[in-house]
């Protein structure tokens, strides 16, 4: 088996941003005094001209990005998770949403992987925030190669974006010559017995309780949905109709996120058994990320209890 | 400033003082206070000093404005309807469904609108990253946006204020109208943000006091913002909230609150007899 690669989806954002601005001069990004750890600092570096540090001011930052957006620019607004998302929440309702404007908010540090930092830090809430907003795209990506491929689709779409990445090194499980398709879920495996719709580092998780279930006798289909707004209803309801049970998985809060989204998708379509692996409406708390991933049950084991719960709840 | 340019002027900021009054009264609702304390500067910006084009309200390189205290709207509107962005017989529309005159303004509906705002505080970020845009592009138009007193209550004005100074912005102009009176009452009771001058001072900008009533003042201080490098200016104008309706004048309660027919009769009576002054 060949080594497997580990790479932070942020550190894939900055090196796209930087492929980016080396094609196209519009695009600006701006931080929250976090570059170093957004991976913003790539740009910054390559192209300081183009990079604007708001400082420890996350709403403020939004402002500024709605108003370059307004004269031409295609700007990419970087913070953690919690700050984007979570504290100018509002300023991106308002000032980014309402009028559509082209503001890309690239939010790094999402979920329980920030690890040490603890709960304050630990945003599981950005999703269902994001995914309340009309007009906005969320894309939560599986792997480097993903995450690379989102950023440089997401700056030739006119409108704003939730770009949500991850701190913590991820196996790449995605091929050299992925093809990002906004709003498309990926069929990684067939199957019949039970579906399991994933997102973000959950996405290789579920391969490997797809491997777990078929050494049970248990056939899984496994997807990999990095696009959650708007969010693949073809593939749901198909799954829905053809395996009739899913699992979802998320490295978030299992109120608002994938797991919302699928069952809303499936409730008014194709009823059947969605059970959602995720943070189970508790807050974070501090500790490796690999550790606290388990802790919070964001784990192929999970998946698989899960899966076998809503094979048995099927009709 | 020229006699007849300020007398035009007033002629003009009449005709909007009527158009707020009218927007308000048929939408029953709204908020005449603010938009007739800021009813000058908003004429001044619009028929004197902007670079602009109400044909074409996209054009690349106009001057921007960022109306921060979104609610005063029917200001905004019936300057844009005056000077010619669309028909004045949409004010009426105001507040109503289907209507491009929201009640707070909307960039993606109405003609001349620069920035969608309402939620205060944040209109001027947006006018800071205008601004920051002009100066990467290299591009000679100017940034200008309206907060009012009790907006700068809001902690996001300053972190925009910091911001646009340690830029060096200065093809940015933010103007607070300061009446003194927000919801709960005076600003100075409510939550004092005075001394208003001193703090954009201490933020690094450049600051000027006017009285929000005279094109004269108004003329000078904007002229001298033009000139102004290095720095983004404030100016400062002390304003009578509900100017030019005497009843509505320096009264809190008039912040959001329609007049009934018997009110509203009055207050156009009040414009017309001040419109017919000027035009004698």
């Amino acid at each position: 088996m060949a080594d497997i690669i580990k790479v932070a989806t942020r550190d894939a954002y900055g090196k796209a941003l930087v492929e980016l601005g080396e094609k196209n001069d519009k695009v600006i990004v701006v931080d929250a005094d976090l570059a170093a750890a957004t991976k913003t600092g790539m740009f910054k570096k390559a192209f300081p001209e183009r990079f604007f540090d708001a400082g420890i001011a996350e709403c403020n930052m939004i402002g500024v990005a709605a108003g370059l957006a307004t004269t031409g620019y295609t700007v990419f607004a970087s913070s953690f998770a919690m700050f984007a998302a979570g504290r100018a929440f509002e300023q991106i309702r308002n000032t980014v949403g309402y009028p559509h404007l082209n503001v890309k908010i690239g939010a790094t540090h999402a979920g329980i992987s920030v690890g040490e930092d603890g709960a304050s830090h630990q945003c599981c809430e950005d999703i269902a925030l994001m995914r309340t907003i009309p007009g906005m795209v969320i894309i939560n990506p599986a792997d480097d190669i993903e995450a690379r491929a989102a950023v440089l689709a997401m700056a030739d779409y006119e409108g704003p974006a939730y770009l949500r990445f991850g701190r913590l090194a991820v196996p790449r499980i995605n091929p050299l010559d992925y093809e990002f398709k906004l709003g498309k879920g990926i069929q990684l495996c067939e199957g019949n017995d039970v579906t399991i719709i994933a997102t973000g580092l959950m996405v290789s998780e579920a391969l490997t309780a797809k491997e777990i279930l078929a050494n049970e006798g248990i056939n899984a289909r496994v997807i990999n949905m990095h696009t959650i707004k708007p969010i693949d209803k073809e593939i749901v309801i198909a799954a829905a109709k053809e395996t009739g049970a899913i699992v979802t998985a998320e490295e978030h809060n299992i109120i608002g996120g994938l797991g919302s989204a699928v069952a809303e998708v499936v409730c008014e379509n194709c009823p059947v058994p969605v059970m959602r692996v995720g943070v189970e409406d508790t807050f974070g708390a501090s500790g490796p990320a690999v550790e606290m991933l388990k802790i919070y049950g964001l784990t192929a084991e999970n998946i698989v209890t899960k899966a076998k719960a809503a094979i048995n709840s099927k009709n | 400033m020229d006699a007849n340019i300020k007398k035009q002027l007033q002629i003009k900021a009449c005709k909007v003082r009527m158009g707020i009054i009218e927007g308000v009264y048929n939408a029953k609702s709204g908020h005449p206070g603010g938009s007739l304390s800021v009813a000058d500067i908003l004429t001044y910006l619009y028929f004197e000093h902007m670079n602009i084009d109400p044909k074409n309200p996209k054009w690349e390189d106009r001057d921007r404005f960022v109306l921060s205290k979104g609610h005063t709207a029917p200001a905004l509107y019936a300057v844009l309807a005056h000077r010619g962005f669309f028909s004045v017989d949409e004010i009426k529309t105001l507040r109503k469904p289907g209507s491009m005159l929201q009640g707070h303004p909307s960039m993606k509906l109405t003609p001349g609108v620069d920035m969608s705002t309402g939620s205060l505080g944040q209109g001027i970020s947006t006018a800071v990253g205008m601004a920051l845009g002009a100066k990467l592009g290299e591009k000679a138009y100017r940034v200008f946006t309206v907060l009012g007193d009790g907006e700068i209550q809001e902690g996001q004005v300053w972190e925009a204020a910091m911001f646009a100074s340690a830029k060096g912005l200065d093809n940015l102009v933010a103007v607070v109208d300061n009446n003194n009176l927000q919801i709960d009452g005076a600003v100075s009771e409510v939550n004092s943000p005075y001394p208003i001058p001193e703090k954009f001072r201490a933020f690094g900008w450049n600051v000027i006091e006017v009285f929000a009533h005279s094109f004269d003042e108004i003329d000078a201080a904007f002229k001298a913002a033009a000139e102004f490098k290095g720095k983004p200016t404030a100016i400062i104008a002390k304003s009578t909230k509900g100017k030019g309706v005497s009843f509505m004048e320096d009264q809190c309660s008039w912040h959001g609150a329609a007049p009934n027919e018997e009110q509203y009769n009055q207050a156009m009576a009040e414009l017309q007899a001040a419109l017919a002054e000027l035009e004698a």
